[in-house]
């Protein structure tokens, strides 16, 4: 029954994804309200580095979704004010030896058949892209279509720019998910009241797994941590995001053991990040001192200038990890009204607007963009694999 | 007592070993054990860096490194801060423009 | 007294990085040989020997803690970011500059000269010039802490190092707050404890005409201190109501020697002439290039302005400061629980025995609310004391000192005292009116109030980290530490009455892991840990 309360759709989530969610819904016509424990972007988008890639994804499912967002990510780049920071500046991905400099070209060709721009770069040409980087390396890929945001400006402007069919409201923690007698759902309970929708979407993040188990489903969604390294304000001295070809392994690895790739890139703002780091042990913030000292001696070594650069800050953000590497994105048929755009790990912000796109053509009864049959939520099962 | 009051003469200090350094290019007096921060201030320098943004000047804020706002080129070296470091005679310190890292940029 | 850079104590090698490797620990030489001796086995690949307790700070609390611990038995490393032993209230001239009367500009000076005679004859490793960016549980030995620090006058010096030791107390001080107000960035606008650190330490002054505003007891000290040392302190101006002390009789009055000491200051200001304005604020500096003067304003009894009253004072410097801040970097980073203290800021929450939540981690001084020296010292003292007897398995009271009880009902009396102080000191709710939209409030990233309130309103901060995802006020050189207070309360004040209602989780104190910048460089010269958890070879790779 429609309360005061009551809209089209109600997304749990303020970061980049349900930002997304609400606002191709929104331009659908539908009535979003977006609620969420904390502020816009308090969680998992706040903690990421805006990577908009396809560099660092083989054919596949998640490829085809990365394809989708990068051209609705330039689309927005138009629709939404600078200060997001989109800069289409492209990746390069370097290989130190000739081994890894094989696999790397091959993976590349892959890509290239699937439909991604990728242009070898021979060892001696890599000074011309990146001048400060170490002489000496085999050789490189260059992508251009890969690109950044600035995540926590993207997700503020995106949910401003959906206008007024979305409400906010943030620093309202879910407490549970409301379901009629047939086991529909029909909205969410917070601590100042209950939200009535006939469809909920679960864009949690790394807390994705917990908001599931509230409406009694299984999504095994856990925290994969990085650290960043952030260091003082530089000129560019970075002009691409430049990562280690080693870094797609990583990615695509399942160990919860640590595992660390150089990743370096300069940003409008001044200060360069330095990643990345990979390892599952829960939702745990602190420090390690051997993470850092790995991220800054891979940085160093493929850019040397940074030596005497200072960091002035690191920070720990947890990856929404799903054990196939593949988001949820669709209904959840164990529960009906219950959709989720969670578990995207680490390419949360590049593929936020896809995923808005395919829930907001679910929500309004339409086909979704692409096939969403890969991510569907319900391929874990029911009690395994966790 | 002396009737002419100054900081030196308050605490007894010795003031003979004043050395020379340099701020952009004209000469300061320092004393042995001044931070480079001091040493300006007590030339009358109060701004020795422009900001990234606004191209504004600023100095000592903070005085005990917190505030990070006294970063100096320091004999080229940027971004030190000057109310910790002490000065040494002959240092050169010259108005930061900015970041302090305009030779890196691509 | 010899003129050549490489012979002056306290001559950084920090800004001739050939001259010499490190320059720092030479000013520690002087209070204590081993200090040096032993320098080189805090260094280097390998862990150097395991302390028994790790003290960070070498103020009045973590002097005497390490002090009282290394007179039980302990073996003590005392680290400390500045060339001298004193921390920020003992700040005192270089022994290069010679000063014969350093008492001269402290009102306390003999407790601190009898701390360093028991220092120069205690056992303690006196690290000087290292500046701890992290205390971590060590990865390779259960129940042991790694401190990790930089070296060098300004941190910047190549060699890190690291200590390890089984207990730490953490006797970080504070740093001043600071509220910003319409001209706050020029240049002759300082900290008022900057002023005095200034002027302490190396007989600095930001001008010869210096009104000192802001709030707290520290504003005396600094007016009576720059105007012995030659300034014209035109006025002193407070925004809060020193009536507020006839309202909190009781803790007051417990503390003679705290009021006298009041009392001492008062006295000097009337003989130089300097004037105190109550309920008053600094509202704007004027001056394109450094200050020319400010205008001072009445304020009401929320702190706001009150219109009409502005009057404009004559200065080339002013002196500004909201009392201090507990510096929580390292504790925060440990996981140690915080509170709330009655001026809006956080503190460390300890235990009768100055134990933080994470056991093996102490704290003493500032760092468990602001409370002053002589509270740091009895805090200092009881931590020595209690680490003592923890690490030794037994009480160590007896031995001709002051019983732990003894010093807890002191400790008692003197926190009860610097409540009510900060109680009435505390930032009234209207301060934000100061402000227009084009204040520059994080001085680093040069974000204005304007750019802030408008994160909140329209774009879903709620919070000073998310003000600072969305404006960067924040994220520069100094990581928040002078707009931080700002910011959290131009956040809360934006959302409105809602927050006010108090539906909003407190929040938590800024999470700064790394305590101050490191050169990558540094960072990756660090030695591995033989720790097979992380050091487990890429399986993937190709």
């Amino acid at each position: 029954m429609p309360t005061r309360h009551s809209s089209d759709l109600l997304v749990i989530g303020a970061g980049v994804i349900g930002a997304a969610c609400a606002y191709y819904a929104a331009r659908r016509g539908l009535n979003v309200t977006v609620v969420d424990r904390g502020p816009v972007a308090g969680g998992t988008t706040g903690a990421g580095e805006g990577n908009l890639l396809v560099s660092d994804k083989g054919p596949g499912p998640e490829l085809e979704l990365a394809q989708l967002s990068t051209s609705l990510w330039h689309e927005l780049s138009d629709a939404l004010p600078r200060e997001i920071e989109y800069e289409a500046k492209g990746g390069l991905v370097v290989a130190s030896g000739t081994e890894d400099l094989a696999a790397l070209r091959t993976f590349a060709a892959r890509q290239a058949a699937a439909g991604v721009t990728a242009e070898t770069v021979p060892g001696d040409r890599l000074g011309d892209l990146e001048p400060h980087l170490t002489p000496g390396l085999a050789g490189g890929v260059h992508y251009p279509q890969d690109a950044q945001v600035q995540p926590a400006l993207a997700a503020a402007h995106l949910l401003r720019a959906a206008g007024g069919r979305v409400r906010l409201r943030l620093g309202e923690p879910v407490t549970g998910i409301l379901t009629a007698t047939d086991g529909r759902v029909r909205g969410v309970r917070t601590p100042s009241g209950d939200l009535h929708a006939p469809c909920v979407v679960n864009a949690a993040g790394a807390w994705g797994g917990e908001l599931a188990r509230l409406a009694g489903v299984l999504l095994p969604v856990r925290p994969r941590r990085g650290f960043v390294l952030v260091t003082e304000p530089l000129p560019r001295v970075v002009r691409r995001k430049v990562y280690s070809a080693d870094y797609v392994a990583d990615v695509a690895s399942g160990s919860a053991a640590l595992q660390t790739s150089a990743v370096v890139e300069g940003t409008p703002a001044g200060p360069v990040l330095i990643g990345a780091s990979r390892e599952r042990v829960g939702f745990d913030r602190t420090l390690s001192v051997e993470v850092l000292r790995r991220l800054a001696a891979q940085a160093v070594r493929l850019f040397p200038v940074l030596a005497t650069v200072r960091a002035l800050r690191t920070y720990a953000g947890f990856r929404p990890y799903l054990p196939d590497h593949l988001p949820a994105i669709g209904h959840d048929p164990r529960r009906p009204g219950l959709l989720h755009a969670c578990g995207h790990e680490g390419a949360g912000i590049g593929l936020a607007p896809a995923t808005g796109q395919i829930i907001a053509a679910l929500a309004a009864g339409d086909e979704p963009p692409l096939d969403v049959r890969p991510f569907r939520p319900e391929r874990f099962g029911d009690g395994a694999a966790c | 007592m002396a009737r002419d009051r100054s900081p030196a003469a308050l605490v007894g200090a010795a003031t003979d070993d004043a050395f020379e350094i340099t701020f952009d290019g004209r000469p300061v007096t320092a004393l042995p054990g001044q931070s480079v921060a001091a040493a300006l201030w007590a030339a009358g320098i109060l701004a020795w860096r422009s900001t990234r943004v606004g191209g504004r000047p600023r100095g000592a804020f903070c005085g005990i490194g917190q505030c990070y706002d006294c970063l100096a080129t320091v004999n080229g070296r940027p971004n030190r801060r000057a109310c910790l470091l002490p000065a040494r005679p002959g240092d050169a310190i010259t108005t930061q423009e900015g970041h302090g890292h305009a030779e890196l940029g691509v | 007294m010899p003129n050549s850079a490489s012979e002056a104590p306290g001559g950084g090698a920090d800004s001739a990085p050939e001259a010499v490797p490190d320059a720092a620990p030479e000013d520690g030489a002087e209070y204590g040989p081993e200090g040096r001796a032993d320098d080189g086995a805090a260094y280097g690949a390998e862990c150097g020997p395991e302390y028994d307790l790790a003290v960070i700070g070498a103020g009045p609390a973590g002097l005497a803690g390490a002090v009282t611990a290394s007179e039980l038995g302990l073996s003590v490393a005392l680290l400390d970011a500045s060339g001298q032993p004193g921390g920020q209230y003992y700040r005192h001239p270089s022994p290069a500059l010679g000063a014969t009367r350093p008492e001269a500009l402290h009102h306390n000076w003999p407790a601190f000269a009898a701390l360093l005679r028991r220092l120069a004859a205690a056992e303690v490793t006196h690290l000087a010039g290292h500046h701890v960016w992290t205390v971590v549980a060590a990865p390779d030995a259960a129940g042991s802490w790694d401190v990790h620090a930089l070296t060098g006058a300004n941190g910047d010096e190549d060699r890190p190092g690291r200590v390890r030791a089984r207990a730490v107390l953490l006797a970080t001080g504070a740093y001043e707050r600071q509220l910003p107000f319409p001209g706050w960035t020029l240049p002759g606008v300082v900290g008022a404890g900057g002023a005095q650190a200034m002027l302490k330490s190396a007989l600095a002054l930001p001008g010869r005409r210096v009104v000192v505003a802001g709030s707290g007891p520290l504003l005396l000290a600094v007016a009576a201190s720059l105007a012995a040392a030659g300034a014209r302190v035109p006025a002193v101006v407070e925004a809060s109501d020193y009536l507020g002390y006839a309202r909190r009789p009781g803790a007051l009055l417990s503390q003679p020697a705290k009021l006298a000491e009041a009392a001492v200051h008062g006295a000097a200001l009337l003989r130089h002439g300097v004037r105190l304005r109550t309920r008053s604020a600094v509202t704007q500096v004027h001056g394109s290039d450094r200050v020319e003067a400010v205008t001072v304003s009445r304020l009401d009894r929320q702190w706001r302005p009150v219109r009409g009253s502005g009057r404009r004072i004559a200065c080339d410097a002013l002196a500004v400061g909201h009392g201090l801040v507990p510096q929580l970097e390292l504790a925060v980073g440990l996981g140690c629980t915080t509170r709330r203290t009655v001026d809006g800021t956080h503190a460390l929450e300890l235990g009768p025995l100055q134990e933080t939540s994470v056991p093996g981690i102490w704290a003493a001084g500032e760092t468990g609310g602001v409370g002053g020296f002589q509270l740091a010292f009895t805090e200092g003292e009881l931590a020595g004391l209690a680490i003592a007897a923890r690490l030794r398995g037994r009480a160590v009271a007896g031995e001709g000192r002051r019983s732990p009880r003894v010093l807890r009902r002191r400790r008692a009396r003197l926190r009860a005292f610097a409540d009510a102080m900060a109680a009435v000191h505390a930032p009234g709710p209207g301060w934000p009116q100061w402000l227009d939209d084009a204040t520059e409030v994080c001085r680093c990233e040069e974000v204005t109030a304007g750019r802030i309130r408008e994160a909140v309103a329209d774009y879903g901060a709620r919070d000073a980290r998310t003000v600072k995802l969305l404006t960067r006020a924040g994220m520069g050189w100094c990581q928040g530490r002078m707009c931080g207070a700002a910011v959290a309360c131009l956040a809360a004040q934006a959302q409105g009455p809602r927050r006010a209602q108090g539906a909003q989780p407190e929040p938590s104190p800024e999470r700064r892991p790394l305590a101050v910048p490191v050169r990558l460089g540094a960072l990756a010269a660090l030695d591995e840990p033989n720790s097979p958890g992380t050091a487990e070879p890429k399986p993937t790779e190709r």
